[in-house]
Order: C-alpha cells, then sequence, then structure tokens
C-alpha cells in the first residue's frame, strides 16, 4: 500500500497535507500497524500554539503511548472529535478520517525537508 | 536477535497465511495479531480462538524419582496427582520468589510433563539440572519435537465435539491421549482466556496436518475459528485475573503476594513420608508466620479511557501505595481496568486510590478478580 503522494512524511510518522495556509497532519498506516489498536486519541485544544518539534497531542494503543508531534510551527485550528470518540478511525483510515489536527500556518515551507511519499514507503513498508 | 536466528514454530508460515504481524517474543518469531488485537479479543469471547502457542516449553520427566524431584520443586503437591491430572503450580526460588508458573500433566506415576513461560525455559533447566542431586530421572526437553496449540471460546467445545465425544466429557484441569489418524494428541481442558477451551499437544512433525483438519475454515467470513495473536493472548487473560511471569510474579515477587495461595502445599513434607519439602517453602511459611505479606496483588477498575500500564504508581491522597503489574482498556468491559500489588492494609481496606498515569491522575477502585465472569 503506498502513501498519499500530497503529503510530507516525518521520521516520527507523522503525514502533513499542506494546502495553502493550512497543514493537516495525522499518522500514517505504517505507524497505525505498529501501533495496533489506537484506543485513546488526546488533543491539544484549538487554539494552541505549538512551535515546530512540539507535540500536538498523543494516541495510545494496546500496546504502547506515543506523541504526536508538529514538524512545522502553527496554531492548532481543528482538532478531528470524531477521531477522539472513535480511535479505531487511525487504524481504519489513518490518511482519511483518522486525522488528528489542522494547523494555521505562517510558512508551510519546512515541509519540504521531510521525506515524500516515496522516500518513505521505501523505508517503512506496509506488508 | 534478528529475524533470521528467532525459533520459528511449525505454524509459523499458517501466521504468515493469516497475515500475521510477527513479534519477536522470547527468542521465537511469534504473532502479535492478525490485523486487530481487539477483534481477536472480542472473537474468542464469543466464537472460538486458535492460538498457537508452540514457544511455550514443554520439559518431559520419567523415571523412579520423578514425581519426587517435582515435588521437591513445584510448589503444589504433585503427590496425589493421578493420571489425567493437570495442575498449576509455581517453581520457586530458596527466599520464595517465582522462577516461574507452570502446569505439571500426570502422564504415569512415574512419568510427567510441564509446560512453561518460553522465557523462562533455559532458566528452568537449569535450576532443575542444579537441584536434581542424585534423584534417579530423566528429563527430557521436548518443547522442539512438539507442538502446543489452545483452542479457546465459548464455541471452542462444540468444534471439538465433531471429532471427539470424550474432550467436551473432560472436567477442567484435566487430559486426556487421542490418536488422529496417526497423530496422537494429548488434549486438556485448560487455557490462558478465561473462557472454555482446550490445550493440545502433538508431535511437531505432523502438527500442521493434524490441526489443518480443525482449521480449515479458520479466518474465513462464516468460519468458527480465527487466529488469535499474543497481544489478544494478554489481554483476555487480564481480563481474567490470570498471572502473567514478569508482571504478577517475578524472582521478587513471592506467590502469596499474587493471591496464588490455592497453588501453595505450605504444609508439604509433613503428612505422607513419600513426600519432601518443596523449594521456596521454609520462606513462604516464614511470611505466613510473620502475619501474611506486605503487599497484595488486587484487581482494580479505573476511571477514564487511558490504559494503565505496568510500573505506574498507585496512590492513596498522595501517598504512593503500590504500583501497576498489568494494564489495559478492558476490551469485554470497555473501561480501563488494571492489576497492581498495593500495600496490604490498601487492599484490605479498599479505600478511594488513584493511578498515576504521568501527566494526570486518575481515580481506580479495588474490585474482586476476575474482571469477568468466567470458566477458570
Amino acid at each position: 500500500m503506498s502513501s498519499p503522494s500530497t503529503c510530507r512524511f516525518s521520521d516520527s510518522h507523522e503525514w502533513f497535507l499542506a494546502q495553502g495556509q493550512e497543514v493537516t497532519l495525522g499518522i500514517t498506516q505504517f505507524a497505525a500497524n505498529e501501533l495496533t489498536d489506537v484506543t485513546y486519541v488526546q488533543l491539544k485544544p484549538v487554539g494552541t500554539a505549538v512551535k515546530a518539534g512540539e507535540t500536538v497531542g498523543e494516541v495510545e494503543s494496546v500496546k504502547t503511548t506515543s506523541e504526536i508531534y508538529a514538524a512545522v510551527a502553527g496554531t492548532i485550528a481543528a482538532v478531528n472529535d470524531a477521531a477522539v470518540k472513535d480511535p479505531s478511525l487511525l487504524n481504519s483510515d489513518p490518511f482519511g478520517k483518522g486525522w488528528l489536527v489542522k494547523l494555521q500556518v505562517a510558512d508551510a515551507s519546512p515541509l519540504a525537508k521531510l521525506m515524500d511519499a516515496a522516500t518513505y514507503d521505501s523505508k517503512h513498508a506496509v506488508h | 536477535m534478528t529475524t533470521a536466528t528467532l525459533h520459528k514454530t511449525v505454524f509459523h508460515g499458517l501466521h504468515l497465511e493469516h497475515g500475521a504481524r510477527m513479534t519477536d517474543f522470547a527468542g521465537w518469531d511469534m504473532p502479535l495479531t492478525y490485523g486487530s488485537i481487539l477483534d481477536e479479543h472480542r472473537w474468542c469471547r464469543s466464537a472460538a480462538g486458535f492460538f498457537d502457542v508452540s514457544h511455550m516449553g514443554r520439559l518431559h520427566f520419567s523415571g523412579r524419582h520423578a514425581r519426587r524431584f517435582l515435588d521437591k520443586v513445584c510448589t503444589r503437591g504433585i503427590l496425589g496427582m493421578q493420571r489425567g491430572m493437570v495442575r498449576y503450580s509455581l517453581v520457586c526460588n530458596e527466599q520464595g520468589g517465582c522462577h516461574d508458573d507452570v502446569l505439571v500433566y500426570c502422564l504415569e506415576e512415574d512419568e510427567y510433563l510441564m509446560v512453561c513461560n518460553a522465557s523462562n525455559r533455559a532458566k528452568l533447566v537449569k535450576h532443575f539440572e542444579t537441584q536434581r542431586a542424585d534423584l534417579a530421572f530423566k528429563m527430557e526437553d521436548r518443547t522442539e519435537s512438539t507442538a502446543m496449540v489452545a483452542l479457546q471460546g465459548p464455541k471452542a467445545m462444540d468444534l471439538i465435539g465433531r471429532f471427539s465425544k470424550e474432550i467436551p466429557a473432560l472436567k477442567r484441569y484435566r487430559f486426556t491421549e487421542k490418536s488422529l489418524m496417526v497423530v496422537k494428541l494429548l488434549v486438556s481442558r485448560t487455557g490462558y482466556t478465561g473462557e472454555d477451551g482446550v490445550e493440545i499437544i502433538l508431535g511437531a512433525s505432523m502438527a500442521k496436518l493434524a490441526m489443518g483438519m480443525f482449521l480449515k475454515d479458520m479466518g474465513k467470513a462464516d468460519g468458527v475459528v480465527k487466529p488469535c495473536g499474543l497481544g489478544a493472548r494478554d489481554s483476555l487473560r487480564l481480563e481474567a485475573g490470570m498471572p502473567l511471569y514478569g508482571h504478577e510474579i517475578s524472582e521478587t515477587i513471592d506467590p502469596l503476594t499474587a493471591g496464588l495461595d490455592f497453588a501453595i502445599k505450605l504444609d508439604k513434607g509433613t503428612g505422607d513420608e513419600r513426600e519432601g519439602r518443596f523449594i521456596g517453602q521454609d520462606a513462604l511459611q516464614a511470611i505466613v508466620a510473620a502475619g501474611g505479606p506486605k503487599r497484595k496483588l488486587v484487581g482494580l477498575l479505573v476511571e477514564g479511557r487511558r490504559s494503565p500500564r505496568q510500573g505506574m504508581k498507585v496512590m492513596e491522597g498522595d501517598r504512593v501505595v503500590g504500583e501497576v503489574t498489568s494494564g489495559c482498556l478492558s476490551p469485554t468491559l470497555d473501561r480501563p481496568i488494571a492489576m497492581a500489588i498495593v500495600e496490604r492494609a490498601v487492599a484490605e481496606g479498599k479505600p478511594a486510590l488513584s493511578v498515576d498515569l504521568g501527566r494526570e491522575r486518575v481515580g481506580a477502585a479495588i474490585t474482586p478478580m476476575p474482571f469477568l465472569k468466567t470458566v477458570r
């Protein structure tokens, strides 16, 4: 399975989709598979300013707890309440209904330094 | 250890065919899950789950002093076991801590099989060699020459009943030996899920073929049996209140603390002259003589949605009174549960507690185990 080519990818397995000044982020299919069933999602509230490298929340699975990092500075403009209510969306549709937060950013250009889909998938194949 | 050097069970190919995510478990390449741990857990509670537990150690003891030796290393009474009986026991160190927890099968008066944890097998073999003294018996490690599976769940016995009328009539913790074509199966009504079901031990070479008869519809949409991995095995045993080595018992956690009194024959060696004392008996008797263990294992119902994890502190007010040994978001109860070892006064007084999850503390209440009404 390929990751979406419209996204950029971090070493910590987040995906980022920039549309103008808005950046949506979530976790990759590889990350969802590694975590196993996600059972809990906690996200920082709308309006929170985050620096690049800071967390926007955390997800818990049957196996482990994992923090979610923003690779770009911005302000949380929206959080996915559906994923908070039903964390299994992160397993079933991590690039779609399982998105986590939308950031309003001044500058999305730091994302260009992240991996593209082909590079990410070559390092983290989903079986 | 790299994947190439991991041990593989005879069902390794079957796991991959069913899309398993494999994990290194005590040096064995084992299925963690075939897709969803929660689905597998629920399937085992509602239908039947197939578990490959071939990684568990199987040690065979035979000879004139086999029974006497096992009574020396096991906390449970082995004298008095009859053919066809299975007993849960601890193997203790001199201080009363646990080298392992095991099942002992009485095959004959002078022939026994012990099933132990994969992670403790090498340690146990060494312990037994050290402790055998001049007793006349043979110990044979049959782990790799045999395979072991568990079939667990409310529909497991119906399924088994299609092949044998005798097996569904077995009592809990009893076993029988059956032949399926040319394959000899040792079938016990035991398990580690809290559900009814069996565990089957059979020769490694024919195991996949023999199990194929039970499992030909496994995993299909209308199949009754689905494969379950180690992830579900852990959450199932936790709901059933069963201890896991390295969590509820260990070299430094004795079985009295873990509430496993039923598996300790504290007066061993006082009645029948054929019975000696067991290793660790002095230490466990001293604990009882001093008024009992200082800490006790309890079940906790925890508030919120987060999973308590091993090592998290249990608090009464601002005072640390114990720590979590295992925890999960219970798939059946749909709320967090945990086992924890706490000060005995706390275990008995059952005050309001909290669990320190790191960034926050959440309320917790002591509850009887098992967390579910199960058949155990």
